[in-house]
């Protein structure tokens, strides 16, 4: 699935084959490998937060929220203030009798996110099937979902939720304050062990029910990121009696319910007529899983969607140029593709080493070779929708006579092992010769996502380089400010920063988290090489689906057709 | 011939048994631990000795073992690692799906094959059969994906004939099933039906040479009488040997077909089944794999001497 040239419709049809033929291939050649046969999966672990995103790309390797994660984006529940009241979505309007029918590349391998952190359970359940008390709206803000509103203390540690008193479980289970703080502790006693995005609820000290429809949390110390982080599927609300075999019976409050899995095939969810707010848009939504991306074309070609999630061939687009039938939503998501530096090996510890590889990587014109300029460019690890982005991506611009000079006449050989994704596998063979033309020689090679790449880059750090789309939300701490994560890289500066920004206000957190990524982006800790959009195709009557990708959730409350 | 049939049953079960030790011990020896995956980038080791333990995945290898085939003896593959739903149901939904496709392709390569092949070897080294002998040349050489490939792209997405990919359960929609069906059996069956071409081929000129077709000859039969009365009954032996290889690599090869056609088969629930590491998903469906392979080879032995009394002779 390498893409070499930028130039994409003329030779469409016959790279579609030769594409093909690559996935096909790779495929066999893994039946040979196992000896029993097979091929790939990203299920489980794998990708998704970004349903939209990149669906397959992504490693979940951060955890949203993780620690010192990052503010509410764009809402500032500040002391005493309280956020609005109202209803969670707009009444979607359209045939109420619809069934939609959306692609995506990563399938869930159960429906229990609670043992299971593969991003593709969350992309189809959380704020569908499950709701949290408070949600990140598609303009990135938080808003009020079963909690109809909340005030904080003045010393940022008391959090008093006021819940909707006519929300239900599928299992008919009234949501009570109860549940809230069951699911709550349920976090830190049967999540702990297991799932490590779990850790966004280490900053509780206790949750307690005043009263069936009061809540009263209160954190250990200020964080900026604790309500952030229970807009994640971490913040979902299950039933006490609920929670029997989650990997196989969901049973939320939300306006679907998931009415039946074909593991790797399909995910149905229907219409809940007992939702507690506005009804669904729809009767029936498929989640269908497609492993190649040219046969999920061909299925919204042939009407058998009505949706790709995630476009995983930018170069494309142009078979869904007829606009009386086709939608196409380019937006922005939160993922950042790293090329990822083992910073505590060698030569990768040597700053100078990393800063000549930014400066032979030209990233605009790698940008359009393998995502058909689809994206922006970026120098750090922020994207343009986090408050404490600044432009970076000018800190290394391509300048192969330089990067020369600062590897000073030496030569290298490095391995940059990435995963079986679509714009990993098209990005590092144009990544190896370019720092070819600067003199360090580059092993590239390809391992099956997830179980290779998590056994072998992830967890053993046993690589030079890799190539990740970092898709989580607020990820900057998980990434950087641990020591122990693949990158390796232990900067008590950055740690200190991360730290203090997620206990203090919100603008030292802005503050703290722009010099971290200042820092890093001078450090030349990874290379930045774009932020990942979010390409949807849909059929032209489909309304209501999100331009940017802010939360772990394809989220269908606003989405209806006709 | 029972005694044979008998001896031939018991040879089964014992390489049955013994395939299924073997994918056990393989499926063990596996790197990639099955919780790793499922807790993923975030996961502490203590995490994932945690969930290898719930798997129960830390006990001993025997003790795993007998615990498993004993289920599988009664029916009950298990709970996969990952959907924590019943591996057996799926697996026979999925193989049910593999078959369908599988030996609608036979189909249409055995059509194509006998009569092509027949002719092919009738005019052997005249025209039409050197024709038909390039053409199941070319198709030999092409591989069943790129078939479907080029298909899709022509008939489904370029005259929008068919549908490009997708599966309907054939008893909730038999026209939909047959719609859907037309081109990923095509694409097997032109490869399968070229390769088989050639045996047909081979094995009709065999005969053709043979002392009692020439005998036939001289009785003032015709070349082809002759070979229609005589000579496939004969010919049929080595092309069956054949069909039954074909069936048994295409329950697992197909995978490719079914990715291209995205149908939920056998072999991509296998292929989704290791790169979770599900490892007992993927023992359970190797297992089913090799019992339907030993079957068919005793289906195919049974068959011989179906076709060929001397075969049946000797069996006694």
């Amino acid at each position: 699935m390498n893409r070499h040239e930028s130039s994409p419709p003329a030779a469409t049809p016959r790279r579609r084959r030769l594409r093909f033929a690559a996935g096909a291939l790779a495929a066999a050649l893994v039946v040979t490998a196992c000896g029993a046969g097979s091929s790939t999966q990203p299920a489980s672990t794998a990708p998704a937060t970004t349903a939209t995103a990149t669906t397959d790309g992504q490693a979940t390797a951060g955890q949203a929220s993780n620690g010192a994660g990052g503010g509410s984006v764009g809402s500032q529940p500040g002391a005493g203030a309280s956020g609005s009241d109202g209803s969670a979505a707009p009444a979607p309007s359209g045939d109420p009798n619809a069934t939609l029918n959306v692609g995506f590349v990563a399938a869930p391998a159960s429906l229990d996110f609670t043992q299971d952190s593969g991003a593709a359970i969350p992309q189809a359940l959380l704020y569908n099937v499950y709701e949290t008390l408070v949600r990140m709206t598609p303009t990135g803000e938080i808003a009020p979902l079963l909690a109809s509103k909340w005030t904080v203390s003045d010393d940022q540690k008391v959090y008093t939720f006021t819940l909707r008193d006519n929300a239900k479980f599928s299992n008919g289970a009234a949501f009570t304050a109860e549940d809230a703080v069951f699911s709550i502790n349920r976090v830190k006693s049967d999540w702990a062990k297991t799932v490590a995005v779990a850790q966004g609820m280490s900053t509780v000290a206790k949750a307690e029910a005043v009263n069936p429809t009061t809540l009263r949390v209160t954190l250990t110390k200020p964080s900026q990121s604790w309500l952030f982080s229970m807009t994640t599927r971490i913040g979902a609300m299950f039933s006490r009696t609920g929670v029997a075999e989650l990997a196989t019976k969901a049973v939320g409050t939300g306006p679907y319910l998931v009415s039946a899995n074909q593991p790797n095939v399909k995910l149905t969810l229907t219409r809940n007529p007992d939702y507690w707010g506005t009804k669904a848009g729809m009767q029936t939504v498929n989640f269908m899983y497609y492993k190649d991306p040219t046969a999920m074309n061909n299925a919204e070609l042939s009407r058998a969607i009505n949706v790709i999630s995630s476009v995983q061939t930018p170069d494309q687009l142009d078979q869904f140029g007829d606009t009386a039938k086709y939608q196409i939503i380019e937006g922005t998501t939160t993922g950042e593709v790293l090329l990822s530096f083992n910073n505590s090996k060698a030569p990768l510890n040597n700053k100078n080493v990393r800063q000549a590889i930014s400066y032979a990587i030209d990233r605009k014109g790698l940008l359009d070779t393998v995502w058909a300029g689809k994206g922006a460019l970026i120098g750090s690890h922020a994207v343009p929708t986090d408050p404490w982005y600044t432009d970076l991506a000018n800190t290394y611009p391509y300048d192969p006579a330089k990067a020369k000079e600062l590897l000073g006449g030496k030569t290298y050989t490095l391995r940059l092992r990435v995963p079986n994704l679509p714009y990993a596998t098209a990005a590092a063979p144009v990544i190896a010769s370019q720092l070819q033309q600067v003199g360090i020689t580059v092993k590239v090679d390809t391992l099956d996502f997830p179980a290779d790449w998590l056994t072998q880059v992830f967890t053993n750090a046993d690589y030079d380089m890799s190539i990740v789309n970092h898709v989580e939300p607020n990820d900057l701490a998980t990434l950087w400010g641990n020591p122990e994560y693949y990158t390796r890289y232990d900067n008590p500066e950055v740690q200190k920063l991360l730290a203090d920004g997620d206990a203090g206000t919100r603008d030292q957190m802005i503050a703290d988290y722009r010099k971290a990524t200042e820092i890093l982006a001078d450090d030349a800790a990874g290379v930045w090489l774009w932020a990942f959009p979010n390409l949807l195709v849909a059929d032209v009557d489909v309304k209501g689906l999100a331009k940017n990708q802010v939360s772990e959730s394809f989220d269908l409350t606003g989405v209806s057709v006709g | 011939m029972v005694l044979a049939l008998l001896r031939r049953l018991a040879v089964l079960l014992v390489s049955a048994l013994v395939a299924s030790v073997l994918i056990f011990l393989i499926m063990s020896v596996l790197p990639g631990s099955p919780a790793q995956v499922a807790l993923g980038t975030g996961a502490t080791p203590d995490a994932v000795r945690a969930l290898e333990q719930q798997m129960g995945l830390d006990r001993p290898l025997p003790t795993q073992y007998v615990e498993w085939i004993g289920g599988v003896l009664h029916g009950d593959f298990g709970l996969s690692y990952t959907s924590r739903q019943p591996i057996g149901p799926q697996l026979f939904d999925r193989l049910s799906v593999t078959l369908w496709l599988v030996l609608g392709g036979m189909v249409v390569a055995l059509l194509l094959a006998v009569p092509f092949g027949v002719i092919a070897a009738l005019r052997n080294g005249r025209p039409t059969g050197l024709v038909i002998s390039a053409l199941s040349q070319i198709g030999v050489a092409i591989p069943a994906f790129l078939a479907g490939m080029l298909l899709i792209a022509l008939v489904a997405m370029r005259w929008n004939w068919l549908p490009p990919n997708g599966y309907v359960v054939p008893a909730t929609d038999p026209v939909g099933f047959l719609r859907h069906m037309i081109l990923p059996w095509l694409a097997l069956g032109l490869v399968q039906g070229a390769v088989l071409t050639r045996y047909v081929r081979s094995s009709v000129l065999d005969q053709l040479g043979q002392d009692y077709l020439r005998t036939a000859r001289a009785k003032g039969m015709t070349a082809t009488a002759a070979l229609r009365r005589h000579g496939l009954r004969n010919a049929s032996i080595p092309v069956l040997t054949v069909l039954g290889v074909q069936l048994v690599t295409l329950m697992i090869g197909a995978v490719v077909i079914e990715r291209v056609f995205v149908i939920p088969g056998v072999g991509s629930m296998l292929s989704d089944a290791v790169s979770n590491r599900d490892l007992i998903t993927v023992q359970g469906i190797v297992l089913v794999l090799v019992v339907f392979a030993l079957l068919v080879g005793f289906v195919v032995d049974v068959l011989y001497t179906v076709i060929d009394p001397r075969l049946r002779v000797q069996a006694r």
